[in-house]
C-alpha cells in the first residue's frame, strides 16, 4: 500500500499537465487563498468594531455559532442549485464553492479579531486613553497590535479548515486536489486517494507554517516572549480578561508561540461564550 | 491649578459617584484624594481629563473650562499614570515611555534622547530600553508608567493608585524617589490613593471623601491628624493618628547628653555602663554593644543594630521611635551630616511633646491652606 | 413543505442515523482525548507533539479518510463502522488539544492546596482537576458537535444514509425541498447537541451558577 502510494507519487506523468499535481496544487491555493482573503475582509474589520466597541457581540457570536452549523456538503448543493443556471462555465461551480469556504472561514476568524480586541489589557486601554489619543488612534497603535496574536490564531485555525474542506468543490466538478480523491474513487484507484488525501494535508501543514512565518515577523515580541533578555519580571498584562478566541483550537496550529499557548489556556479561564 | 466648582457626576439609575464636590488642587503641590472604595475618588479623578463626564459643575484648569477644550489636546497637556502601569505590551520601555511626543508629532530623535532622560530620572537603568513590559517587574513597570507621563513635560499630573499593586517594601522606595521627584519638578497633582498612610505622606494636602462622593474634610496632613472633623474621618485617618501626627511636628530642642563612644577594635575594660555606643572614624553610629560581654578587641559583627537613628532636625516622630527602639532606652540623635551629637530618652521626648502646641488652622475659612 | 410532510418518516430515520454517527464519536472521543490530554500536561515535552500531531488529523479531508478507511480496516465501504472511526479520529483531533489546555487552566494554588491537603495524583485528577476544566472542555465539545453533525452528511457521497443523503438525492435531482430539509434538520441537531452538552456542563459546575463569578 505505502509502496502503491509511493510510486504513484514518484511517477513523473502525475507531475505534468492540466490534471497533474502542480495545476490542482495551485487551483487548490487558488480556491483556499480567495475564500480566506474575502473572509478576511469581511470578518477581520467586523471582529475589530466589535471588540473595541463592545457592541453587536450577541448577533456577532450567534451568526458565527449558527454559520459553524450549516453543514457545508448541503450548502455547496443548495448554492450550486441556485447560482449555477445563472453563471455560466466554470463560475457556475466556481462561486457556490468559494461561498461555501467563506461561510466556513469567517466565523473563527471574526471570534479571533473581537476575542484579540476585547482581549487587551484594559489598563493599557485606559491609558491610551488617558493621554489623548482618540478612538482610532487606540484601536491602530494599540488595541490591533496587541490583538494580532489572537487575530493570527483564528486565521490560522480558517485556513486548516478552508485548505481540508477545499476538496469538496470537486464534488461539483471543478478543480483542486479534490479531484484525485473523486477521481480516484470512480476507478477505485487507492493509491491516487491517498496521494490526494497526504497533499492536502501538506498543504494544510504548509500554510499554517506560513502563516506562522508572517505572524512570527508582525506580532511585537513583547507580546511572544520571545525576547532574548529575560527579566526576573511577571507578564504585564494579567489576561483575565481575555475571552475565549475561538472554539477551533487551531487543528495544526503546529508552530503556535509559547506566549499564544499561554493565552489560549488564559482564554479558557472565563466561560467561553460562544454557541450555535 | 486645578478647580473643581460643584462637580456631581451621577450615574444613570441614580447612584451618586460625586456630590457637589469643590476642591482646589493648587499649583506646584501634591493633592490627595482618599477614601474608602466607592467615594467616589477615582471617578473625581477621571471627570478632569474627562476620560468620565461630570454631569454638573465645571473643572477648571488654570482658569480654562475643561468641558471647553478638545479631549484629546486636554489628555495630551496632562500625564496619567494609573495602578497597574497599562504600559503597552507589543513596545518597548523606550517606545512606551515616547508614547506622548510621538502623538504630538516630535520626531524620533528628539523623543528617544527624551526617552534617555526620563529613564534616568525614575531610576531605570539604561539596559531597560530595548526591553518590553513583560521583562519588567511591577516596580520597575511602575517606573516606566511614571516616565510615560512625563514625557512631554506636562504642567499636570493625574495618578490614581499609582504604587498600590507593588510590595511593601518596593511601594516606600517609589513613594520616596516620587517625592524627590517632585521637589525637582514641581508639577500640580492629583493623586488617588485608599491608603491614608501613603495620603498623609505624600499630600500637601488630602481630601478625604466619604461613600457616595461627598468631601469630608479638606487639610494638610498635620491638621487632618490631629483635628479630624467628624467620627468618620477619626475612623479613616486610624487608631495610631496621634502617633503618626508627630511626623509632622519638628523636634524642638532636646535636652541631649553625651554619650561615652568606642570605636571598632578598641575593648570595653573600663568602661561601666551596660550599653555603649560604636561609631566610626567620622562619629557615625554604628551599633550598640554590651560591654560586660565583649572579651578582646570590638568587632563589627558583635554591635546590636536594632536601634533606628533620628535627625536632630528631623520631626519628633523619629526622636521618640529612636529612643523606643535603641537596646539602651536611650535614642541616638545625629546632625544633618549623620554625626552624632548625643542621645534622648523616651520621657524627654514625651515631655518635649507636652510642650509642643498641636497645630491650629491659620486661616480658620479655609482650614486647607498647606502649612507644609 | 408538502415534500417534508410526506417524507418526516423518512427524515426523521435518518436523523436518528446522524444522530448516531455524530454522536457515539463525540463521546468515544472524549473518552480517548481525557488520558491523552492528560498526559500532555504531565509531560510537558509531549504537549506540543500530542496537540499538534493529533491537530493534523483534522486536516485530513473527510471524504479522503471516509474512502480509505476501509482499505485500512478491511471493513465493507458501506460500513458504518467507517463513518463512526473517522468521526472519532476528528474528535480527538479537536478535543486533544482541549483537554490538555483546559487542564493547564485549572489555577496552580488550587492544585497546590489539593496536593498539600493529601491528595494523590490520581485523585486530585478526578476530585479537583477535571471538575475545574469542565466548562472549557464542554465549550471544546460544542465545538466537536457542531463540526460533527456537519462532516458527517459529508458520508452521503459513499452512501451511507443519514441526513446528508437529502443532498446527494436533492441534488441529483436539482430540487431544492430536500436539500433544505436536510439543511434546518442538521441546523437543529446541531442546536440539540448544542443544548445537551450546556445542560450537562451545567449540571457538573453547580459552582458557576452560584453567583456568577468566574
Amino acid at each position: 500500500m505505502i509502496n502503491d502510494v509511493a510510486s504513484w507519487l514518484l511517477d513523473p506523468a502525475h507531475w505534468t499537465g492540466p490534471d497533474g499535481v502542480p495545476a490542482r496544487t495551485w487551483e487548490h491555493i487558488w480556491y483556499s487563498g480567495v475564500s480566506l482573503l474575502i473572509a478576511s475582509l469581511i470578518a477581520v474589520p467586523a471582529g475589530l468594531l466589535i471588540g473595541h466597541t463592545g457592541r453587536g457581540r450577541v448577533v456577532a457570536v450567534n451568526l458565527a455559532g449558527a454559520a459553524r452549523a450549516v453543514p457545508s456538503l448541503g450548502l455547496l448543493f443548495i448554492m450550486v442549485l441556485f447560482l449555477g443556471p445563472r453563471l455560466s462555465g466554470d463560475a457556475a461551480s466556481l462561486w457556490p464553492s468559494l461561498i461555501v469556504l467563506i461561510v466556513l472561514a469567517i466565523p473563527p476568524i471574526l471570534s479571533g479579531a473581537y476575542a484579540g480586541v476585547e482581549g487587551v489589557d484594559p489598563a493599557a486601554r485606559d491609558a491610551a486613553r488617558g493621554m489623548g489619543m482618540t478612538g482610532w488612534e487606540v484601536l491602530s497603535r494599540v488595541e490591533v497590535p496587541c490583538a494580532l496574536p489572537l487575530i493570527f490564531s483564528g486565521l490560522r485555525s480558517a485556513a486548516l479548515q478552508v485548505v481540508a474542506t477545499a476538496t469538496i468543490a470537486a464534488i461539483v466538478g471543478i478543480g483542486g486536489l479534490g479531484r484525485l480523491l473523486i477521481d480516484g474513487q470512480a476507478i477505485r484507484d487507492f493509491p491516487q486517494m491517498v496521494s490526494g488525501a497526504l497533499l492536502v494535508a501538506v498543504l494544510a501543514l504548509l500554510v499554517d507554517l506560513a502563516l506562522a512565518g508572517v505572524q512570527r515577523y508582525a506580532v511585537s515580541p513583547g507580546l511572544t516572549g520571545r525576547t532574548t533578555t529575560r527579566g526576573g519580571g511577571r507578564a504585564a498584562t494579567d489576561a483575565d480578561g481575555t475571552t475565549d478566541a475561538d472554539g477551533i483550537p487551531a487543528p495544526g496550529a503546529v508552530f503556535a508561540g509559547e506566549k499564544e499557548l499561554a493565552v489560549r489556556r488564559e482564554a479558557g479561564k472565563t466561560e467561553p461564550r460562544h454557541n450555535s | 491649578m486645578i478647580v473643581f466648582d460643584g462637580v456631581t457626576k451621577r450615574y444613570p439609575g441614580g447612584t451618586v459617584a460625586v456630590d457637589n464636590l469643590s476642591l482646589v488642587a493648587p499649583n506646584g503641590k501634591i493633592t490627595v484624594l482618599v477614601g474608602p472604595s466607592g467615594c467616589g475618588k477615582t471617578t473625581s479623578l477621571r471627570m478632569v481629563n474627562r476620560m468620565i463626564r461630570p454631569t454638573s459643575g465645571t473643572i477648571t484648569l488654570d482658569g480654562r473650562d475643561t468641558a471647553r477644550m478638545k479631549e484629546s489636546d486636554l489628555r495630551r497637556g496632562m500625564g496619567y499614570v494609573i495602578q497597574h502601569a497599562g504600559l503597552f505590551p507589543h513596545r518597548t520601555v523606550l517606545e512606551n515611555i515616547g508614547t506622548v511626543p510621538r502623538l504630538l508629532g516630535w520626531d524620533r530623535r528628539r523623543t528617544d534622547a527624551r526617552a534617555h532622560e526620563l529613564m534616568e530620572q525614575v531610576g531605570l537603568d539604561e539596559v531597560f530600553a530595548s526591553r518590553y513590559p513583560s521583562q519588567l517587574s511591577g516596580g520597575q513597570q511602575q517606573r516606566v508608567g511614571v516616565a510615560r507621563a512625563l514625557a512631554a513635560d506636562p504642567p499636570v499630573l493625574l495618578m490614581d493608585e499609582p504604587f498600590s499593586a507593588v510590595d511593601p517594601v518596593v511601594r516606600e522606595q517609589l513613594q520616596d524617589e516620587f517625592l524627590r521627584l517632585q521637589d525637582e519638578l514641581g508639577k500640580t497633582i492629583l493623586f488617588v490613593t485608599h491608603d491614608i498612610d501613603e495620603a498623609i505622606k505624600l499630600g500637601d494636602q488630602i481630601a478625604v471623601l466619604r461613600v457616595g462622593g461627598v468631601l469630608a474634610q479638606l487639610a494638610d496632613p498635620a491638621y487632618l491628624l490631629n483635628h479630624p472633623v467628624d467620627d468618620f474621618v477619626a475612623d479613616f485617618v486610624g487608631r495610631d493618628r496621634g502617633y503618626r501626627a508627630l511626623s509632622f511636628q519638628p523636634t524642638p530642642r532636646l535636652p541631649l547628653r553625651p554619650e561615652r563612644t568606642l570605636l571598632i577594635g578598641e575593648t570595653t575594660q573600663g568602661v561601666a555602663q551596660d550599653w555603649a555606643l560604636v561609631v566610626d572614624d567620622a562619629n557615625h553610629p554604628l551599633g550598640w554593644v554590651e560591654p560586660r560581654r565583649v572579651t578582646g578587641e570590638i568587632r563589627s559583627e558583635m554591635l546590636h543594630r536594632g536601634g533606628t537613628v533620628a535627625r536632630a532636625s528631623g520631626p519628633l516622630r523619629g526622636a521618640l521611635d529612636a529612643a523606643l527602639s535603641s537596646p539602651s532606652r536611650r535614642g541616638v540623635i545625629v546632625d544633618d551630616s549623620g554625626s552624632l551629637v548625643g542621645t534622648v530618652q523616651a520621657h524627654e521626648v514625651l515631655n518635649a511633646i507636652e510642650e509642643a502646641a498641636r497645630p491650629e488652622v491659620a486661616d480658620p475659612t479655609n482650614p486647607g491652606a498647606p502649612a507644609r | 413543505m408538502t415534500w417534508f410532510l410526506d417524507h418526516v418518516q423518512d427524515v426523521l430515520d435518518l436523523a436518528v442515523q446522524h444522530v448516531y454517527l455524530a454522536g457515539l464519536p463525540l463521546v468515544i472521543g472524549l473518552l480517548l482525548a481525557l488520558p491523552l490530554g492528560w498526559l500532555a500536561r504531565r509531560y510537558p515535552g509531549l504537549y506540543t507533539p500530542f496537540t499538534a500531531g493529533f491537530g493534523l488529523l483534522y486536516t485530513i479531508p473527510s471524504l479522503a479518510l471516509f474512502i480509505l478507511l476501509p482499505g485500512i480496516l478491511g471493513t465493507r465501504i458501506l460500513d458504518r463502522s467507517n463513518v463512526l472511526v473517522a468521526m472519532t479520529v476528528y474528535t480527538v483531533a479537536l478535543l486533544v488539544r482541549t483537554v490538555a489546555d483546559a487542564l493547564g487552566a485549572v489555577p496552580d494554588d488550587v492544585k497546590q492546596a489539593a496536593t498539600a491537603m493529601g491528595f494523590t495524583r490520581f485523585r486530585r485528577f478526578f476530585a479537583v482537576e477535571l471538575p475545574l476544566a469542565v466548562p472549557v472542555i464542554a465549550a471544546g465539545m460544542r465545538v466537536a458537535a457542531v463540526s460533527n453533525v456537519s462532516i458527517v452528511s459529508v458520508a452521503a457521497v459513499i452512501g451511507i444514509p443519514q441526513l446528508g443523503l437529502l443532498f446527494t438525492d436533492g441534488f441529483a435531482r436539482s430540487f431544492y425541498d430536500p436539500i433544505v430539509v436536510g439543511l434546518a434538520a442538521c441546523f437543529v441537531l446541531a442546536l440539540a447537541f448544542d443544548l445537551v452538552i450546556l445542560a450537562v456542563a451545567r449540571l457538573l459546575t453547580p459552582w458557576q451558577r452560584a453567583g456568577g463569578a468566574s
